[in-house]
């Protein structure tokens, strides 16, 4: 199966046009209806639906903390994209590694991550992951195998490529996953890390969040090629496209590009197409869209809707017990914003530490 | 003890921490199979196979990130450069990725990367082939940066380098590599041979990071340099005959602050001396440190000598590389001072 996806992407440069797209019902660039044969059990949805919905209480907790001047700085607000990070970690094993850019929270979050502390770096407190030195950007967590938050557009890219050498030179069997958007695919070091990444046989999948604007940007005002699948076309690397809405049309791509990484198969591209609601940052008030396109994606393709439908459509739970779950979360939250407004600023000695050994 | 040159030495610390921790490997652009452009690499390829040392594309910013990301995850990748100023496309990384993770990370991690580059001018090179960078990474918060002067402390200071938790940027001038080039361009090199500082034990052993040595002791002046102008001070001191104590810092970060003071305090006057352009060069900093610390103990005027401002010529290559002439002018000039 990988290496006949594998065949399928390195002819996709001569036959240009013909279709690199993976053409399963999970690579289709419209959104898979909630009725399409991607099935999950009551468990697992229920659990991507709180996952889900805590990245998105959080991040929504976030905004209004940002708005009452509590956060400062830069944040970048993940609401709408949620079903990406979820569905891929639902098939991470053990010691795989998550890499990303800077709209992070959500990917700490569903590393399982603790609010409190990721909470407390956005308002640049003690109790937050690097002692609010690091900001919203820049937070990273060992115990989680949490890599960044990377500020840089792109940067973290040849890090993934690394983090999967040392997987491969230790063989153990661990995968590193990195992330990043569709602007930062236009990067000079993206196409280093996957040529040396297919060159050397680096188990890693490219998850490239192709929400359709680099801030303002939108993909067709910037990309020669918007298919972004095809990305690793010419260094061999297999590409799929995925309906990046929805939580288990991720998790089944993800599933496939992690265990053709694992295997030995090398690299793999995986664009999810997905929207992000808000703007890119807290300043943008995102004119370059309509407000209809938002709202289409809001009212029509929103992974927790699609998520909950699911959900009640196949009678694991029904709408009160959703409702009881949303109110557990939002204490979660709530108790994660009491503890960063409560927790102290770090000391001007603290700035020193951890700039060398 | 073996007679070695800087390349030899160079290898020789890689082959020993190669052999040492299996955590540690070695790759860049033609370093596996041609074994490196100075072939600073030659022969750990068959040493210690493929996976352990191997030719990267040609991608700087590429072979830093990865290299990062191995380092993050507890390996010691210890990388070339193949000349220093190809290090631009990578310094993203350098500057916003290695040098800050162990802040932004709370210490959670490091990066353990050696950066190997052939560093500065001397050779014909032209202005994409002989800069100095050096000032460009003490900038940045983060990074270590190492400079030798002789094949000795290379293998001492780059074995220490590689086992560092924090990102060391080694740069080897390339004008040192076969012998103790003083600036006479004019002359037959010296090889290391006939050089006491070319005496290289085979086996393990580190000069730490952050300890300056004094290469010539003395009374008059404080000379402060580092990598080629070593050689270039110590012919300044003979052909003036002024009494010159020469400070090799080694590492200009992390600095040997104790080394600096207490010689300029003891001479009262002081040159310092690199090859990098004059504007914001590491002389710029040792002068403010100079000032900072020792204001009151100078009887004349820091003086620097340094490359010219302008990008580095082809033509007129030693009117721009700051040789013994030129120091030592500056040496009559500080003695003159009042």
């Amino acid at each position: 199966m990988a290496d006949a996806s594998k065949t399928a992407s390195r002819t996709a440069g001569k036959t240009a046009g013909k279709s690199v797209r993976k053409t399963t019902s999970k690579a289709t660039s419209k959104p898979a209806s909630s009725k399409s044969n991607l099935q999950a059990t009551g468990e697992e949805l229920l659990k991507y639906y709180r996952d889900m919905l805590l990245i998105r209480r959080f991040e929504e907790r976030a905004g209004q903390l940002y708005g009452m001047g509590h956060i400062g700085g830069f944040c970048h607000l993940y609401i709408g994209q949620e079903a990406v990070v979820v569905g891929v970690e639902a098939v991470k094993k053990d010691g795989d590694q998550t890499i990303t850019g800077y709209r992070d929270h959500g990917h700490m979050l569903a590393c399982g991550m603790d609010p409190k502390g990721v909470m407390a770096e956005l308002t640049g407190r003690e109790g937050g992951y690097s002692k609010g030195k690091g900001g919203s950007m820049h937070m990273f967590s060992k115990e989680k195998e949490f890599y960044g938050g990377h500020g840089i557009v792109g940067a973290q890219v040849p890090l993934g490529a690394g983090l999967a050498f040392a997987n491969r030179y230790r063989e153990n069997g661990n995968v590193s996953l990195t992330y990043f958007g569709d602007g930062a695919s236009n990067q000079g070091q993206i196409f280093e890390a996957m040529n040396m990444a297919e060159l050397w046989s680096l188990p890693v999948v490219f998850i490239i969040e192709n929400n359709q604007y680099a801030m303002g940007t939108s993909v067709k005002r910037s990309h020669s090629e918007t298919h972004l699948y095809r990305r690793g076309a010419s260094f061999g690397i297999p590409g799929m496209e995925v309906d990046g809405m929805d939580v288990v049309a991720v998790r089944e791509a993800a599933r496939e590009a992690i265990d053709h990484a694992r295997t030995g198969g090398g690299p793999y591209v995986l664009e999810m197409k997905t929207y992000r609601y808000r703007g890119h940052s807290m300043s943008d008030p995102a004119k370059y869209r309509t407000r209809e396109e938002v709202e289409g994606f809001r009212e029509h393709n929103d992974p927790i809707k699609r998520c909950e439908a699911r959900i009640i459509e196949g009678g694991h739970a029904d709408a009160a017990a959703l409702k009881e779950l949303d109110k557990d979360i939002k204490d979660i939250v709530k108790g994660a914003a009491d503890f960063a407004l409560e927790s102290p600023e770090p000391s001007a000695e603290e700035l020193y530490t951890d700039v060398l050994a | 003890m073996a007679r070695m040159t800087m390349i030899e030495a160079v290898r020789s610390a890689m082959d020993v921490s190669m052999g040492r921790d299996d955590s540690v490997v070695v790759y860049g652009e033609d370093v596996g199979y041609f074994g490196g452009v100075f072939r600073c690499t030659q022969g750990l390829q068959q040493k210690y196979g493929k996976a352990r040392c191997f030719d990267s594309p040609i991608n700087e910013s590429g072979i830093i990130g990865t290299a990062i990301g191995m380092a993050v995850h507890g390996m010691r990748p210890c990388v070339e450069i193949q000349f220093a100023d190809y290090m631009f496309p990578g310094y993203d990384q350098l500057t916003q990725e290695a040098a800050r993770i162990r802040y932004r990370s709370n210490g959670d991690f490091t990066v353990p990367m050696t950066v190997r580059m052939p560093t500065g001018g001397g050779i014909f090179g032209g202005q994409t082939h002989s800069q100095s960078p050096e000032a460009l990474f003490a900038h940045v918060c983060g990074l270590k940066t190492v400079i030798p002067s002789n094949p000795y402390d290379a293998k001492g200071l780059l074995i220490a380098s590689i086992e560092d938790d924090d990102p060391v940027i080694f740069l080897e001038p390339k004008r040192l590599y076969n012998g103790p080039f003083d600036g006479h361009h004019d002359r037959p090199i010296t090889p290391w041979k006939n050089h006491e500082l070319g005496e290289v034990p085979e086996e393990y052993y580190r000069i730490p990071l952050g300890k300056a040595a004094v290469r010539r002791e003395g009374n008059d002046v404080t000379i402060l340099t580092y990598g080629t102008m070593v050689h270039v001070a110590l012919a300044a001191a003979e052909e003036t005959g002024i009494d010159a104590e020469i400070i090799d810092l080694r590492t200009i970060l992390p600095l040997d602050f104790d080394a600096i003071e207490e010689s300029v305090r003891k001479t009262g006057r002081c040159v310092i001396v690199n090859e990098a352009t004059k504007t914001c060069g590491f002389a710029a900093e040792l002068m403010s440190i100079v000032a900072e610390t020792c204001f009151y103990h100078l009887e004349a005027p820091i003086r620097r000598v340094t490359g010219w401002d302008t990008p580095y010529p082809h033509s007129q290559e030693w009117e721009y590389f700051p040789g013994p002439k030129r120091v030592g002018a500056a040496l009559l000039d500080v003695m003159e001072a009042a």
